[in-house]
């Protein structure tokens, strides 16, 4: 007797011709193929915006020190017998945020695990508009590309920050010109991932399966997708008028009176830089949670899998999911605290910003109590699900002193900051999409990853992430800013903490040979991992009754779902998790 | 197509038509009022009331947001209120300045 | 492989996919314009002397544009109104019409450029200028879009109005919506800019 809803071949279309290699793996609109582009793109971009912290991190260390080797390979103009220029800093600075951002955590966890997982999960044969996902992807590539060939335009990729504050981002180098452009294609991608996003969990929910009956990874993914869809239009608009400013010499951003160098600079003024980052930043705290949401969802599912019980209270984190997704919208100047904004709309933004920590908490509450009186099973996917919790706990509280006014002085623009968003993204965020790698590789191919690489690899990851970041918290506290391309080493008052600068850069460079297994495993396991059945988890969701991999349509016939997402060891069942489309006995 | 049918959509192109005489008067008004003489909040206070209204007009109708189904209209109060939150907290945070 | 609720409603939110998709693409369109109409009202607050718009700008062309784009409006809705009634001639009428009168608006606006530039009148001149070229330049690229998918429509029409009548009726509105949205944005722009 088998529950699935699967074909044993392949679901063949009226013309019944083979389509060609092109339209199949390179412009497919089928979903799946499209997540797998993401996902691997997402992933070398990942690895390089990694290797170019790795690169700075060798500065930081050993400040004005010759690197052997990629030193050289970068060449004179950047880093002149080997050493790094501090333009050069700047600019893997930007970049390093830019691309890991922009480019490697969303296009992984809503344009990979997003465009594979929620058609499946809603038990649709595809997304809403696939001529649109194509899409989608391909102006996230150009965009990309566009990224990378900054590097190569005179004066380098830009250099003022993943932020691109003007004035000075107003007169930075090409590369910034180059950036902008960059990121009117990644804005056009991800405004047409989120409305197809938004449609297809509307439209395309299958039979039964009411709001309420969703995976909350889907959940996440839905507020998620308002969150691009809405806010980064005034990053766009924000875009275009620094574009202005940089080619048509316009002032939107330069006040009156700007002198560079000596000379005063010959535009109109009148303009408002204030206004550049309250258009960046409305965009921008949303986008946080852009970061978060998909890995909590993730997290969701594996915990739920991996105790064999429901998720601890499912309703609190729906509407605590929505709450957040609304209140993110609403907080963005804490992280203007330092621009001169009166006490009165400083104490709106901390309230708010106090108010939004409330369902953040809420949410990481119920998946901790969640573990309570499980069976838990400590597989590959659950251990870098559960070091999330607490590594996000971490993040987390570490965020309320920054979202203070008061204390916000004293931290504003310190490694503080930080460790505080890298603990989120980094042993947070990223610890969950590993996870997701692990937990879904059996539905994307058919065989699970070696078990004994995928130990090595939390282990190591782990372990580093943490040495990297915490002791940013402490140079911080002591005073050290960002952005400084020696590290502090001219400070008086960093002299005390500049030893952890090495500590960290160690901590990164052995992280990255933690990579190693992961990397390997990963290729490996999909032509000589273990093959397993299409349901080697024993979950609940439904893109579990799918053949491993799901054929094109995903479903023979659409599943009808008569129960929540989470029926684990329900009392009398035979079994110890109940599929959300097996039908009810009797029926 | 039906008779019925045909027949509501004959309903709908008189509106069209009225709305349309609608927005060309409240054009011609708005250029009007312009040329009066009010402070300059009482003229942007009319100018946008007037803009409100074609805009209403032309939603409700030629969008046919008047008989639309409530997803829309909530992920437009959504859009709304957040629009306001970024013109209004922006402005607020304008000046509220400390001097600088 | 069937998309369910391409062209038929689905029952429980009485909608078809791309409307629901068009609506939601049209609030971030409010969104993206409600950036730039933020950004011109904290210009025009934080300056210490701001013109007044018919000062500089050609009322009476815009005036005359704000009914050319108004009228596109109307002949919009009534191509669609047409296939509604299954009348593909008088949709091939009112759609070209909708097209000519983007034309026409087009075209006055750069007049109007054109007139801007010959009195030396740059977006770099002030910020007056540069908010007025960057809202009614963003603006226009919206109507150029809105035509180049009108002119898709009414080109290739014909063929999927016989093969699937419904859907193409659905395209026809969705194309609609984005048009009078764009009309919209020039009904704030016009007074906004030009009467202040």
């Amino acid at each position: 007797m088998t529950e699935s809803t699967q074909i044993p071949h392949e679901v063949h279309s009226e013309h019944h011709q083979e389509v060609s290699f092109w339209r199949r793996y390179v412009f497919s609109q089928d979903h799946k193929v499209i997540g797998i582009q993401y996902g691997l793109t997402s992933l070398v971009f990942l690895l390089f915006g990694f290797s170019l912290m790795m690169l700075m991190r060798w500065q930081l260390a050993f400040p004005g020190r010759s690197l052997p080797l990629i030193g050289k390979l970068i060449g004179e103009t950047f880093m002149p017998g080997g050493v790094m220029v501090p333009e050069f800093y700047n600019q893997l600075g930007a970049m390093h945020g830019t691309i890991m951002v922009f480019l490697g955590v969303v296009p992984l966890s809503v344009g990979a695990f997003g465009n594979y997982f929620v058609p499946l999960q809603i038990g649709a044969p595809d997304m809403a508009f696939p001529k649109l996902n194509m899409a989608s992807y391909w102006a996230y590539f150009v965009g990309g590309v566009t990224m990378l060939a900054s590097f190569f335009v005179p004066g380098g990729a830009a250099n003022s920050g993943w932020t691109s504050y003007p004035p000075l981002a107003d007169i930075a180098t090409t590369g910034q010109t180059v950036w902008l452009f960059g990121m009117v294609c990644l804005i056009t991608s991800s405004l047409l991932g989120s409305v197809n996003f938004i449609v297809t969990i509307v439209q395309l929910r299958a039979k039964g399966l009411t709001f309420m009956r969703l995976p909350f990874f889907v959940w996440a993914q839905f507020v998620t997708s308002f969150l691009l869809l809405l806010a980064f239009p005034p990053l766009e608009a924000a875009g275009v008028l620094q574009l202005m400013d940089r080619l048509v010499g316009t002032s939107f951003f330069l006040p009156s009176g700007l002198v560079i160098s000596g000379q005063p600079l010959a535009v109109s003024g009148g303009g408002s830089p204030l206004l550049w980052q309250h258009l960046f930043w409305f965009l921008a705290h949303p986008e946080v949670y852009v970061l978060i949401l998909p890995a909590m969802g993730i997290v969701a599912e594996i915990i739920a899998n991996n105790t064999r019980k429901p998720l601890w209270g499912y309703r609190s984190i729906v509407y605590s999911a929505v709450f957040l997704g609304f209140m993110s919208f609403m907080v963005w100047a804490h992280h203007m605290f330092l621009t001169g904004m009166g006490t009165a709309i400083s104490t709106f933004f901390q309230t708010t910003t106090m108010i939004i920590s409330i369902p953040s908490v809420i949410i990481i509450s119920s998946l901790v109590i969640s573990l309570w009186g499980g069976s838990i099973r400590f597989t590959t996917p659950m251990l870098f699900a559960l070091a999330f919790l607490p590594m996000f706990g971490i993040g987390g509280l570490t965020g309320l002193p920054l979202g203070l006014a008061t204390s916000d002085i004293h931290l504003h623009d310190t490694y503080y900051v930080i460790g505080h968003f890298h603990y989120i993204v980094a042993p947070g965020t990223i610890l969950a999409l590993f996870a997701g790698i692990y937990h879904w590789f059996p539905k994307i191919t058919g065989r699970k990853m070696n078990d004994t690489l995928g130990r090595i690899h939390f282990w190591g990851t782990f372990v580093c992430m943490n040495v990297i970041f915490m002791p940013m918290f402490i140079q911080g506290l002591a005073g050290v800013s960002r952005r400084l391309y020696d590290g502090g080493a001219q400070y008086a008052h960093a002299q005390g903490v500049l030893q952890w600068n090495v500590v960290m850069s160690v901590g990164a460079w052995v992280m990255f040979v933690f990579q190693l297994p992961f990397i390997y495993n990963l290729f490996r396991s999909i032509k000589k991992g273990q093959k397993v059945p299409e349901n080697p988890w024993g979950a609940t969701t439904l893109e579990w009754a799918a053949p491993s991999p799901p054929p094109h349509g995903n479903f023979v016939t659409l599943p009808e779902v008569y129960r929540g997402p989470y029926e684990y060891s329900v009392p009398g069942e035979a079994r110890d998790f109940t599929p959300q489309h097996q039908q009810p006995a009797g029926a | 197509m039906n008779e019925a049918h045909a027949e509501d959509i004959k309903k709908h192109v008189r509106a069209y038509i009225g709305v349309f005489v609608a927005l060309a008067l409240l054009t011609v008004l708005t250029v009007f009022v312009s040329y009066l003489d009010f402070s300059r909040g009482g003229h942007i206070t009319i100018a946008l009331l007037i803009a409100v209204v074609k805009a209403g007009l032309v939603a409700s109708y030629f969008m046919h947001l008047i008989s639309e189904k409530k997803l829309i209209y909530g992920a437009l109060i959504l859009t709304v209120l957040l629009f306001a939150a970024l013109m209004f907290l922006t402005l607020s945070s304008h000046m509220d300045q400390r001097g600088i | 492989m069937q998309i369910p609720y391409t062209s038929t409603a689905r029952p429980d939110t009485g909608l078809y996919n791309a409307k629901l998709g068009v609506w939601l693409f049209l609030a971030s369109e409010v969104m993206l314009f409600g950036a730039l109409f933020s950004t011109y009202v904290l210009l025009r607050v934080g300056a210490a002397v701001w013109p007044h718009g018919a000062d500089i700008l050609n009322v009476p062309l815009a005036t005359v544009n704000t009914m050319i784009l108004i009228g596109s409006s109307v002949t919009m809705v009534m191509s669609w109104a047409s296939l509604m009634m299954g009348k593909f001639g008088r949709f091939r009428l009112y759609m070209g019409v909708t097209i000519l009168l983007g034309f026409m608006f087009l075209g006055i606006k750069s007049v109007e450029y054109g007139a801007k530039f010959e009195h030396h009148l740059y977006p770099g001149n002030s910020t007056f200028l540069a908010i007025y070229f960057a809202l009614t330049g963003l603006h226009g690229l919206h109507v150029i879009g809105g035509m180049i998918v009108n002119a898709y429509l009414w080109v290739t029409g014909s063929r999927m109005w016989k093969s699937d009548p419904q859907r193409f009726t659905n395209r026809v509105e969705v194309a609609g919506l984005y048009w009078h949205f764009v009309d919209l944005v020039w009904i704030f722009l016009f007074p906004l800019l030009y009467l202040l």
